[in-house]
């Protein structure tokens, strides 16, 4: 998307302080964390996890398959494949941690940042790119791995994953929703509307908000003025935050709140506290808005270098494990490398095909028109009229 | 962005104008503010309030939260208590969740107060395709709000007419839907502080002719211009191309006059047809110069149909082909 060209110098006036004191997560009570920025296991009084070395090495492999497809997607974008990105960096363990909490009846509704759940639900990560390319608005069947589309208008699917659940719980499956939102959404109508449905309803969802801290170029500030994760309680449910870097806390929390929302104990909202550490999109210049200082602060935090940390330390997994994980990277770059761009254009006529799912005349003749309007320049062996 | 210096007749894109324009409506008068996602520290997406925030303050330029009902609700609200604002929808795709505010409210209110309120707001909508971006970036909803009694709704097509239309619009007493062609958004032009402006809602001739009327607005205006150059070029035919300038209310006069000269008319919006603003246009002209027409009036617009992904765009939106096909069966009718 070529929305970046009116750029002026970046202005220095106003920019937050380097580090802000709301992200000092070290001061947050209650933040549930379960490995340590260094990498060490620690314990909470109403989370834990206990998992085997096969599902340590098993949620590493997510989180460094799905950033090496961030990146490559990225990558893609840069080279002209891709018209836009938005990128994950920074959210791999808020993603693969509640992504691989869900369980085969679950269903997911996502905003148009969640590669790493859509990975952790089956989805073939081709799929993501048609919408990014410009070939399709989506287009996979949501119901193949209860993964839905992407939604891009910002807190829409909130209300459609408490939906979901409204159905789930009529037809009495033993299926759960997970919403996924943004900081930026919690401000909007639908977000709120949907916490309120969900409570009076007590639907089986789980509202999992990402808080990256930024919203584009606006900070939390400019969305809440108590930390959103307390929000629930007005609204009737429980809140937690969880250490959005911490891929276990993530996994426990979310597991958690799926189990109660089956058992029938209705919604809960997990803000998971994270950071986005690349620009909003491919158009986005984030140097216009926030300090580099900030980021670095984040690095430490890296959700990815405290697994690998852990594993070390715990002798989980040796050189070789090392070395195939590089190469099933490398594998999977390739082959969406590859698959990119070779994705064909759709046919023009493509437009016209799911206006509708029955017959309407309008779009009938105006497909007829389009066809032949098309086929008078094949007629005439010229690409343009005029 | 400072602005124009000095009074002096300067080059700018249309980003650049708009942003002139809000900078003199922000000196001229304490009580307008811009609201917005993103306006302030980035200067909006598309770079139109670059600067306004450090120059001007947070009071002044606010970053509101994102809600677009909230960012239009409060700006009535705002104009309650005598403020001026001009928010800024991101993109036209998100101006649905304000819509409520718009039609229901914002466009209501003086009505309902009997006149004793006025609703001096601007909602500033990006709005068109052919940029290349995904869902929801590249619609054309002008339709929607023309429909709303209450509610007047303009679209410059250059850098000069935004920059003059957009203070204007600041100046109304009603609220006004302001469309900018984002894909315009570079184009340049010279802009001479000093000149006297068209009236808001006035059309505009650009490109006179007796073959045929086009009248089209805001990104189509370019495009008709290219396909009477083309015409005159190619052909030896001379097209006639009325920029609308205004949606609501329409200028039908300049329409009707151009077109009992030219006795046929062919209406250009990216918007589908099917009760868009060339249907209205040609209901109306049809009315007032049924005797002056050789032929219907046609319409070429977007289709029946979700605006398409990206790279089937350029076949979903009018071009120069297609307005010449228009002609063609214009003049052969
Ligand atoms: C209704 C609506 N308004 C505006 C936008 C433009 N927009 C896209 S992303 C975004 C910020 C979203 O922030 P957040 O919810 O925190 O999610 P994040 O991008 O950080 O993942 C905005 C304003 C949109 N997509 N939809
Ligand atoms: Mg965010």
């Amino acid at each position: 998307m070529a929305v970046d060209h009116v750029g002026g110098p970046a202005t220095g006036a106003g920019l937050p302080d380097p580090v802000r004191p709301d992200l000092d997560t070290s001061q947050t009570p209650g933040l549930v964390q379960l490995l340590t920025p260094e990498g060490e296991r620690v314990e909470h009084p109403d989370w834990s996890i206990d998992l085997t070395d096969d599902e340590y090495r098993g949620l590493y492999r997510d989180l460094v398959l799905v950033r090496r497809f961030d990146a490559e997607a990225t990558a893609l974008q840069r080279q002209g494949e891709l018209g836009l990105w938005a990128s994950l960096l920074g959210q791999e363990a808020a993603q693969v941690g509640s992504g691989r909490a869900l369980g085969a009846a679950d269903y997911a509704f996502p905003t148009y940042r969640e590669h790493g759940v859509a990975w952790c639900r089956g989805v073939d990560p081709l799929n993501l790119l048609g919408m990014f390319r410009g070939v399709n608005h989506g287009g996979w069947d949501p119901n193949s791995n209860n993964f839905h589309l992407y939604t891009i208008v910002i807190g829409s699917q909130a209300l459609h994953a408490v939906g979901y659940a409204m159905g789930q719980q009529r037809s009495g499956t033993d299926g759960a929703v997970v919403a996924y939102f943004g900081d930026g959404a919690s401000s909007q109508g639908d977000v709120n509307e949907a916490f309120t449905f969900a409570a009076v309803f007590n639907a089986p969802v789980v509202f999992f908000c990402q808080n990256n801290q930024w919203a584009i170029s606006e900070p939390t500030e400019r969305q809440m003025r108590v930390p959103l994760y307390q929000r629930a309680a007005g609204f009737g449910f429980p809140g937690v935050r969880v250490d959005g870097n911490d891929v276990l806390a993530c996994l426990a929390v979310t597991r958690g709140a799926l189990e109660r929302a089956r058992r029938g104990e209705g919604p809960m909202l997990i803000e998971a506290f994270t950071y986005r550490m690349g620009a909003h999109t491919t158009s986005d210049d984030p140097t216009r808005y926030r300090l580099a200082a900030e980021l670095e602060a984040w690095k430490l935090k890296d959700p990815i270098e405290r697994l690998k940390a852990y594993l070390h330390k715990n002798g989980l997994a040796d050189a070789e494990f090392f070395a195939d994980l590089e190469a099933e990277s490398d594998e999977l770059a390739k082959r969406v490398r590859h698959g990119v761009r070779n994705m064909p254009d759709p046919d023009p006529t493509l437009m016209f095909e799911h206006a509708y799912a029955e017959p309407h005349r309008l779009v009938d003749e105006e497909r007829a028109e389009f066809t032949a309007y098309h086929a008078s320049f094949k007629d005439q062996g010229q690409e343009g009229g005029h | 962005m400072a602005g124009i210096s000095g009074g002096k007749p300067t080059q700018m894109t249309m980003a650049q104008a708009i942003n002139a324009g809000l900078r003199r409506a922000l000196e001229d008068d304490a009580k307008t503010l811009i609201m917005g996602e993103d306006v302030g520290k980035l200067g909006g997406v598309f770079r139109v309030t670059d600067g306004l925030q450090k120059d001007f303050g947070e009071d002044r330029v606010v970053d509101t939260p994102l809600a677009e009902s909230g960012i239009v609700g409060t700006a009535i609200g705002l104009a309650l208590a005598g403020y001026r604002p001009v928010v800024e929808i991101q993109f036209d795709g998100f101006v649905y969740p304000a819509y409520d505010q718009i039609v229901s409210q914002l466009a209501k209110m003086h009505a309902r107060a009997l006149g004793h309120v006025k609703m001096p707001v601007v909602v500033r909508i990006p709005y068109g395709g052919g940029i290349g971006a995904v869902e929801h970036h590249s619609e054309s909803p002008e339709a929607y709000f023309a429909h709303t009694a209450g509610l007047r709704v303009v679209s410059p097509s250059n850098p000069v007419d935004a920059y003059w239309m957009i203070q204007q619009a600041i100046k109304s007493d009603d609220p006004v839907v302001y469309f900018e062609p984002k894909r315009r958004y570079w184009t340049k032009a010279e802009i001479d502080p000093a000149a006297a402006p068209d009236p808001l809602h006035s059309a505009r001739v650009v490109r006179e002719g007796t073959d045929c009327t086009l009248v089209a607005y805001g990104p189509m205006v370019q495009t008709c211009l290219d396909a009477a150059g083309a015409a005159a070029a190619d052909d030896g035919r001379n097209l006639e191309v009325i920029d609308l300038r205004s949606l609501s209310p329409v200028d039908f006069d300049t329409i009707e006059a151009s077109v009992k000269r030219t006795g046929r008319l062919v209406v250009v919006h990216e918007a589908p047809t099917f009760l868009g603003m060339g249907s209205e246009i040609a209901a109306r002209i049809t009315e007032r110069c049924f005797y002056h027409l050789e032929a219907p009036v046609l319409r070429v617009g977007g289709y029946h149909s979700p605006y398409p992904p990206s790279r089937i765009e350029e076949e979903y939106l009018p071009d120069l082909d297609r307005v010449l096909d228009a002609v063609d069966r214009s003049l052969a009718w």
